[in-house]
C-alpha cells in the first residue's frame, strides 16, 4: 500500500497570528498586573488572586456553550456545514475551560474551604457541564458520517446548554458551600478592575482559540473530502 | 422524517428529560446540601445519630480552642435555633468568630452535634485590608485570637 498524499487548500489568515500575540500578551500583562498590584485579601490574603483566572475561566466556560449553542441553532436552520465546526471548536476551547474552572476551583477550596470537593448544587451542575462537554465531543468521534454527525451534535449542543443557566442559578436555586455571586459592591474595587481585565484577557483567548481549533477542522474536514474523492474516483 | 428516527428522537429526549429530573427536580426536596440548626432541632429524636450536614454561622464569642487537644467547640446558630458543636482537628484557616460554616457529622443524644468534617462557607465579599491592617498576620492569628 502506497501512502497518497492530497493536496489541501491552507485558509491563510494573515491578522489572526496577530491577534493571537495580542490576546497572551494582554493575558500575561493583566495577570502580572493583577497578582503584583492588587493588595492581599483581608481574609485569605493571597489566596484570592486564585479569582482573577477562576472566575475568568468560569465565564468563558459559560459563554463558550453559548457559542455552542448559536451555532448549533444556525446549523439546523441553513444547514452550513462550517457552523457545525464552529460548534464542535466552541465545545472543545469550552471542555478546557471547564476543567480548568473545576481545578483551579478545588485549589481555592482546599486552603479556603477546607475541602478539594464537595457535592453542593455548584459544584456539581459544573461538573456536569464539563460531562456535557465531553459527551458532546465524544459524540462526535463516534459518528462517521458528517451530516448525521452534524445533526446529532448540534441537537446535543442545543439541550445541553439547559445545564448553564442551571449552573449560574445553582447558587440562589439551592443551598450552597459554594458562595453567590460577587458584585462591584461586595468587591473591593481594585479587585474588580482587575477581574474585568483578566475577563477580557481569557476572553480574547478563548476567541483566538475557537478560531485556530475552526481552521484545523477545516482542513481536516477538506482532506477528508479529498480523501473521499480519491477512494471514490481512483486516481 | 421516517418513523425510526421520530422514535430515536422522541426517545433521546425522554432520557435527557429523566436525567435532568433525577440530577435537578428532586435536588430541591429530597437531597438539601446542608440542614439549619432550626431544621435539626425539628426533626426531634430522628435527628439523633444519623449522618447530616449541618449549616449555619459560628455565634461569635462561642469558639473553645483546645490546641493540646486539638479539640473545638462553639455554638452553630441561624439566627432563631443554636446547636453545640464538637469537632476535633485544627479548623481551615479562614475559620472564625461569625463565619459560616457548613459541618458533616452526626447529631448526638447528649444534644452536641459531633463534626466529622468542618468546612468554611466564604462570603461574596473581597475587600483590601484597612490602613494598618496587614493580612497575612491576621491569617495567622485567627485561630489563636478566637479564645482558648
Amino acid at each position: 500500500m502506497t501512502a497518497v498524499t492530497i493536496p489541501v487548500a491552507l485558509p491563510s489568515s494573515r491578522r489572526w497570528p496577530w491577534f493571537g500575540a495580542f490576546a497572551f500578551l494582554f493575558l500575561i500583562t493583566s495577570q502580572a498586573l493583577a497578582i503584583i498590584t492588587s493588595p492581599a485579601d483581608r481574609d485569605m490574603g493571597d489566596l484570592q488572586k486564585i479569582m482573577y483566572v477562576h472566575v475568568p475561566s468560569a465565564w468563558i466556560t459559560m459563554l463558550s456553550f453559548f457559542v455552542v449553542l448559536v451555532y448549533s441553532v444556525r446549523y439546523l436552520w441553513q444547514r452550513r456545514e462550517n457552523d457545525d465546526l464552529l460548534a464542535a471548536s466552541a465545545a472543545e476551547v469550552g471542555a478546557t475551560f471547564n476543567g480548568l474552572t473545576l481545578v483551579l476551583g478545588m485549589l481555592w477550596g482546599r486552603p479556603t474551604w477546607g475541602v478539594w470537593w464537595t457535592w453542593d448544587a455548584r459544584l456539581t451542575s459544573t461538573l456536569v457541564l464539563f460531562l456535557i462537554f465531553v459527551g458532546y465531543l465524544s459524540l462526535r468521534a463516534f459518528i462517521d458520517e458528517p451530516v448525521r454527525r452534524a445533526q446529532w451534535s448540534a441537537a446535543v449542543g442545543i439541550l445541553g446548554a439547559i445545564n448553564v443557566p442551571i449552573v449560574y442559578l445553582s447558587v440562589r436555586w439551592w443551598r450552597t458551600l459554594h458562595q453567590v455571586q460577587s458584585s462591584p459592591s461586595t468587591v473591593d474595587p481594585l479587585y474588580v478592575l482587575f477581574l474585568r481585565a483578566n475577563a477580557f484577557a481569557f476572553l480574547f483567548v478563548m476567541i483566538y482559540f475557537i478560531r485556530q481549533r475552526y481552521e484545523a477542522a477545516r482542513i481536516e474536514r477538506d482532506a477528508e473530502l479529498a480523501a473521499q474523492a480519491v477512494a471514490l474516483g481512483g486516481r | 422524517m421516517t418513523p425510526k428516527r421520530k422514535w430515536a428522537i422522541a426517545g433521546t429526549a425522554a432520557i435527557i428529560a429523566v436525567f435532568g429530573w433525577m440530577l435537578y427536580g428532586g435536588l430541591d426536596k429530597n437531597v438539601v446540601f446542608f440542614l439549619t440548626p432550626k431544621e435539626l432541632l425539628a426533626k426531634g429524636t430522628k435527628g439523633y445519630d444519623v449522618p447530616v450536614r449541618l449549616g449555619g454561622q459560628v455565634r461569635p464569642g462561642s469558639v473553645k480552642w483546645n490546641d493540646q487537644t486539638l479539640e473545638l467547640r462553639f455554638a452553630l446558630t441561624d439566627g432563631s435555633s443554636e446547636v453545640a458543636v464538637h469537632s476535633k482537628g485544627t479548623p481551615p484557616q479562614m475559620f472564625r468568630d461569625g463565619m459560616g460554616v457548613v459541618l458533616e457529622g452526626r447529631f448526638g443524644r447528649d444534644s452536641v452535634f459531633d463534626a466529622t468534617s468542618l468546612m468554611v462557607k466564604h462570603s461574596n465579599e473581597y475587600r483590601a485590608p484597612k490602613a494598618g491592617e496587614k493580612p497575612q498576620e491576621m491569617y495567622r492569628t485567627l485561630i489563636k485570637g478566637s479564645g482558648s
